[in-house]
């Protein structure tokens, strides 16, 4: 499709009075934050389509042109508003100088049907940049802790020092705090301890009970789904106390009658608690893998003389494998990101990350969470990765080639 | 299959180092700097001395809850448990506290006083060894309440002289008091104002003057946040919050220790234990709650300790070298401004203030 | 085919009927299904259905009085307590018995503290009575009415006898009548006073901001989902990573996030300040109310409701859209008429999730959500952790839980569960 349309350049007319409108609007913010709106929006519009012309009409060497807009318009953000005035301005050149010649030279469309009106490009980059705004609300607050996490003072707050870029006001600190503090340490490790095994057991359950429930003849399948899909419909508080009372039953009888080492029994009581709040993750992603899967390889299987535990682990389980393994995420981060349930079932000795965050959060604010936080969400990408290339990988194997 | 092979391995391992840590007890306290005083205080010579393994576990905030249910499961996994006095009391009340005897149970004063005599009207409940005087009061930001500083707890209610926002928790204990305070009860009267409905009137419809200008926390740590962002100019916390935020924080704020309300915090030794483990339990209480171990809580954060024979042995913060008698609630000259809580009152009314207190919070 | 193979039966290849041979077929089927099933069946049933059931049975327990004070509850049996007059000696002396044999057990605290609940300050006159009534001689000691009413001049008033007789049953509506803003009296269940009236109120602030919170959900969710939908796989998966990073950040994580962007000196009115869109004496406040709460619980659920519009947008073959077009439907027609209907399940799915999730919300609420941005789960957390009224507390998630039953009934009647999908 898209080497199918040809690009030309548009009438500078129409570059003129976009980069108008662009200029304006960047002209009222800054004018606004000066108190001068209405001279801002016209200065704007002027310098905008003023430097247009200069590097379209002028210049006409696209290289040339847009370093220089970015050499003009990071000097006058160094001027005006000191260092991280400069940077923006980089940024704002670097954009600037791109989105002239895009429009100029009408690359926009190069990507587009070529039937499509003015009026559908428009909406579609329009579309796009409300796309982009939804996508800045949803990864905004996560980009924000990141430098809080290297404050030098015990707070959540962006001190002066941050925002004029003074190493004083940086440090190292809280991952230190996290690294060397035995509380975290613990709870780091028992969170890495109990969220893999509570997974593989409702991973190993769950996908068992979704391919029997993906069967075409099962009685009661609404009940039992629903009563598998329970744990994640029941308000964690709920159910949180009412485990509490079985678990605490369940421990009396593993450490009295049997015998077995107190500390044991706890990991076991939250293990067994954190993998009923996964399984309906895995029994939900599993079966609308199951959905598409096809009946006839199994029974072709079968007819070759498979075995049925053969057919499932060579046949089966290959298919299925990226809904399993996601499932085993959802798995997994519900009981790595679990603070209610733990917090009545687990003793001390078992306390996970998400533990030792509520009562870092209740008892002293400290940015030693937000240094987790960023250990954690860059080792979510490193996951995340992986599970894009497994995803990847088993496209490969199903002879389905990426678009 | 692997994962019965990792669980005989995990069973196997926990099994070995269980019978490597001959004595573990678990301690639940608040967690935080709190913890780390008494770590430093209790914990760790305890440890030294006995060799038993001390486990933190930070459950105080819902420890009555949880203990309540351990009972009824008959399943009690902790030692010793750090609370306030009011859920001590009711802890006491509900048979799940042992019944504590401070004469053979607790060490004298090094002077030969009784434990009795020497924590004197501190001991509230026969089930409740009290360790720390804390308190509850106002701290402000000296550089957003403009040329004159409050000096009084009504200044909290007097928003023409100090506009901005407040913060004070959501609950009606304290909060009620201090309305009724500001609206002209006499401080002996409050209690007998509060038991009446227009007394409960009264003091929220005080509180109505103030409701738009509050922000209403619900944890110790919020206050202090709150004051650091410039969020709110004068905020409710416990003291020794607020001193971590003025000593070591360095932060432009100051207290108003007018009006604060004195509560008490200790250790009970929940009913319930096997012989060996409450054995343990008196051990460390004994141990933790003499003269010299009390008085070095509070080289670690500035709540006064219980005993009157540890007063004269406070000495310098641990750490920044600042003479701790001043900043204790106990201290004469902050003494004399306190408001002592009455548990009894609350533990009648707690529910019943409670509902009318959100009801109000929720129109 | 012969004409005789009508009547005859159908043989299968071992010589059995062919329909018994199928139905054995079909057992046998249902059988290995079932046995699939099975082990995780069991493993929910006992380790959450069970002890969800018997947690929210606390919502009509109350054994305690009768089984603390069983004299006096038989004694005031016979008591009419609609006449405004006092109960007679008997129940005095039957009382009198009673408290000192709990004072003994030390079980009158108790049952005191359950009485609470209902009339403030039967608390401390149980434990006060008690600390009295050890002393006391069963046989000489009367008579007790005078006596009682010595030690506490309540003892002489008819309500605390009325509320004594009203909870002394063994079974009890009284929880669940609390949780709708009601309490049992004489004379039958009467409103809770006005200044008590909050738990309604709460109901219905949870139910309307999880509606506003899926709303908003949808509006956000579905742009992202068609945007996902509609660019090459490679691009959709990496556009993925940036839905999936939040959600796989700690939930505390994100609320102090929420918490730091919002405050009125918080990176948001930061901003707004510097660009002058706000002067700095009107800073927004957008936390620590309803804002806070549909602001910071929207991006937590919302990676829930992009990922099954995702994977439905997914299935429709974009050729609909152009085919639409072609045969001259407007841009919008050809949307509306076409796309949006086939993208319905997918809303449906990701509107029932992130309602459910959202009605049973406790942390984040409790965290941004100030005083009046509290959801009834975070009641449900007070009564269970601070106030100890786990009655109460069970009757209130009772409640709640039928509301996310009949929810999840109607969705599935509708939809189907089994259209519920999560990603891929």
């Amino acid at each position: 499709m898209a080497a199918l349309t040809v690009i030309s350049r548009k009438p500078l007319s129409f570059v003129f009075c976009s980069m108008a409108i662009l200029g304006a609007f960047a002209g009222l913010l800054i004018g606004m934050a000066l108190n001068v709106a209405p001279l801002g929006l016209i200065c704007g519009a002027v310098l905008s389509v003023g430097l247009s012309f200069v590097v379209l009409s002028v210049m006409d060497n696209e290289k040339i042109a847009r370093w220089g807009l970015l050499a003009f318009w990071s000097v006058c953000g160094l001027f005006s508003f000191g260092l991280a005035g400069g940077l923006a301005g980089i940024l704002w050149g670097w954009f600037f100088g791109w989105f002239v010649f895009w429009l100029f030279e009408g690359r926009y469309r190069a990507r587009l049907q070529p039937y499509l009106s003015p009026k559908q490009v428009l909406w579609h980059f329009s579309f796009r940049v409300i796309c982009g705004a939804i996508f800045t609300y949803l990864i905004t607050p996560i980009i924000v802790v990141m430098p809080l996490s290297f404050n030098s003072q015990d707070f959540f707050t962006f001190t002066p020092e941050m925002l004029q870029f003074d190493p004083a006001g940086y440090s190292l600190k809280h991952y230190k705090d996290f690294l060397n503090n035995n509380e975290w340490q613990r709870s780091f490790k028992n969170s890495l301890m109990i969220a893999p095994i509570a997974t593989i057991i409702s991973v190993c359950l769950g996908t068992l009970a979704a391919i029997g429930l993906s069967q075409s003849h099962v009685p009661f399948k609404r009940l039992i789904m629903a009563l598998l899909i329970s744990p994640m419909i029941v308000p964690l508080i709920i159910s949180a106390t009412g485990m509490f009372f079985f678990y605490a039953s369940v421990g009396n009888f593993l450490e009295n009658s049997l015998g077995i080492d107190k500390n044991f029994v706890g990991y076991v009581k939250v293990v067994l608690a954190h993998s009923v709040l996964g399984i309906p993750f895995v029994i939900i992603t599993v079966t609308a893998t199951l959905v598409g899967f096809d009946n006839s390889l199994t029974r072709a299987a079968a007819n070759m003389g498979a075995d049925p535990i053969t057919t499932f682990f060579k046949v089966q389980m290959p298919l299925i494998l990226p809904g399993v393994i996601s499932g085993g995420l959802f798995a997994f981060i519900t009981s790595f990101d679990e603070v209610v349930v733990i917090m009545f079932v687990g003793s001390a000795s078992q306390k996970t990350l998400p533990w030792q965050m509520f009562t870092g959060l209740r008892e002293q604010i400290s940015p030693t969470i937000l240094a987790v936080a960023t250990i954690l969400v860059v080792f979510s990408i490193v996951l995340l990765a992986t599970l894009e290339l497994l995803r990847r990988r088993s496209e490969k194997l199903r002879g389905l080639s990426p678009i | 299959m692997n994962v019965t092979k990792t669980f005989v391995a995990t069973a196997a391992l926990s099994l070995v180092t269980g019978l490597v840590i001959a004595e573990e007890m678990t301690i639940v306290s608040w967690g935080g700097a709190y913890s780390k005083s008494q770590l430093n205080a209790y914990h760790n010579p305890y440890s030294a001395k006995t060799g038993v393994t001390i486990l933190n576990d930070d459950s105080s905030s819902t420890a009555v809850a949880k203990l309540r249910a351990m009972n009824e499961a008959n399943n009690v996994t902790w030692d010793v448990v750090d609370v306030e006095a009011g859920p001590a009391m009711q802890l006491c009340d509900e048979g799940l506290a042992m019944v504590i005897d401070p004469d053979t149970m607790l060490a004298p004063a090094p002077d030969g006083t009784s434990a009795a005599d020497d924590f004197g009207d501190m001991l509230v409940s026969e089930c409740f060894i009290p360790q720390i005087v804390y308190s509850t009061t106002f701290g402000y930001r000296t550089d957003l309440v403009g040329s004159t500083a409050p000096t009084s707890v009504c200044d909290v209610f007097n928003t023409a002289a100090y506009p901005g926002k407040r913060s004070l928790f959501s609950v009606p204990i304290n909060t009620m008091e201090w309305a009724l305070l500001c609206d002209g009860v006499a401080k002996t009267d409050i209690y007998d104002v509060l038991e009446t409905p227009e007394g409960q009137d009264q003091a929220l419809a005080k509180l109505d003057t103030i409701k738009d200008d509050v922000i209403w926390v619900s944890s110790g740590s919020d206050t202090p946040q709150l004051l650091a962002d410039g969020e709110v100019i004068m905020g409710a916390t416990y003291n020794g919050r607020l001193f971590a935020l003025i000593e070591e924080q360095k932060q432009p704020v100051a207290m108003i220790w007018d009006g604060q309300v004195m509560d008490l915090d200790g250790w009970i030794i929940p009913t319930g234990l096997s012989p060996e483990r409450q054995a343990r339990a008196l051990d460390f209480i004994m141990f933790a709650t003499d003269t010299q171990r009390l008085a070095d809580q509070a080289k670690w954060i500035s709540y006064g300790p219980a005993r009157a024979s540890s007063a004269p042995l406070v000495g310098k913060h641990a750490e920044l070298g600042i003479e701790m008698g001043p900043h204790m609630p106990t201290a004469p000259e902050n003494l004399e401004r306190a408001f002592l809580m009455n548990y009894g009152f609350w533990a009648d009314y707690r529910d019943d203030l409670d509902a009318k207190f959100q009801a109000w919070l929720a129109k | 085919m012969s004409a005789s193979s009508y009547t005859a039966p159908i043989l299968a290849a071992d010589g059995t009927p062919l329909k018994k041979s199928l139905s054995r077929a079909l057992r046998q089927q249902k059988r290995r299904a079932l046995m699939l099933i099975a082990p995780l069946l069991i493993f929910i049933f006992v380790a959450f259905i069970m002890p969800i059931v018997s947690m929210l049975f606390r919502s009509v327990e109350n054994d305690i009085v009768a089984n603390t004070l069983p004299q006096t509850v038989m004694a005031l049996q016979s008591w009419d307590a609609e006449t405004g007059e006092l109960p007679g000696e008997d129940v005095y002396a039957a009382f009198a018995s009673d408290i000192k044999i709990a004072a003994k057990a030390k079980i009158h605290t108790k049952v005191g503290l359950r009485l609470n609940y209902e009339q403030s300050g039967i608390a401390s006159l149980f434990k006060k009575t008690a600390r009295k009534a050890k002393k006391w001689d069963m046989e000489t000691g009367g008579p007790f009415k005078e006596k009682l009413i010595g030690v506490h001049k309540n003892w002489g008033k008819t309500e605390i006898w009325q509320t004594l007789k009203i909870h002394s049953s063994r079974y009890t509506t009284g929880y669940f009548l609390n949780a709708i803003d009601m309490r049992k009296t004489a004379m039958g269940p009467q409103r809770q006073a006005e200044d008590k009236q909050i738990l309604l109120l709460l109901f219905q602030r949870t139910l309307i901001m999880s509606l506003v919170i899926t709303g908003s959900c949808i509006l956000l969710g579905y742009p992202v989902a068609w945007l996902l939908a509609n660019v090459p796989v490679r691009q959709a998966n990496l556009l993925l990573i940036l839905v999936l990073l939040p959600f796989w950040t700690s939930l505390l994580v994100r609320t102090s996030a929420w918490k730091v962007m919002l405050q009125q000196q918080g990176v948001i009115n930061d901003l707004l300040v510097q660009l002058g869109m706000v002067a700095d004496g009107a800073r927004l406040v957008m936390i620590n109310n309803q804002t806070g709460t549909i602001v910071a619980m929207t991006h937590i659920l919302l990676p829930f409701m992009i990922l099954p519009m995702y994977s439905v947008m997914q299935t429709i073959p974009p050729t609909y859209l152009r085919a639409a077009k072609s045969l001259g439907a407007t841009d919008w027609t050809a949307f509306w008429r076409v796309y949006f209907p086939q993208t319905v399940p997918g809303i449906g799915a990701g509107s029932i999730l992130v309602f459910i999730l959202a009605i049973g919300y406790y942390i984040t609420p409790e965290i941004v959500g100030g005083t009046k941005g509290v959801f009834i789960s975070n009641r449900i957390a007070y009564s269970i952790l601070k106030s100890l009224n786990w009655g109460l507390g069970a009757a209130l998630a009772t409640i709640l839980l039928v509301a996310v039953l009949i929810l999840y009934w109607a969705y599935d009647k509708m939809v189907g569960i089994d259209n519920v999908k999560l990603g891929g």
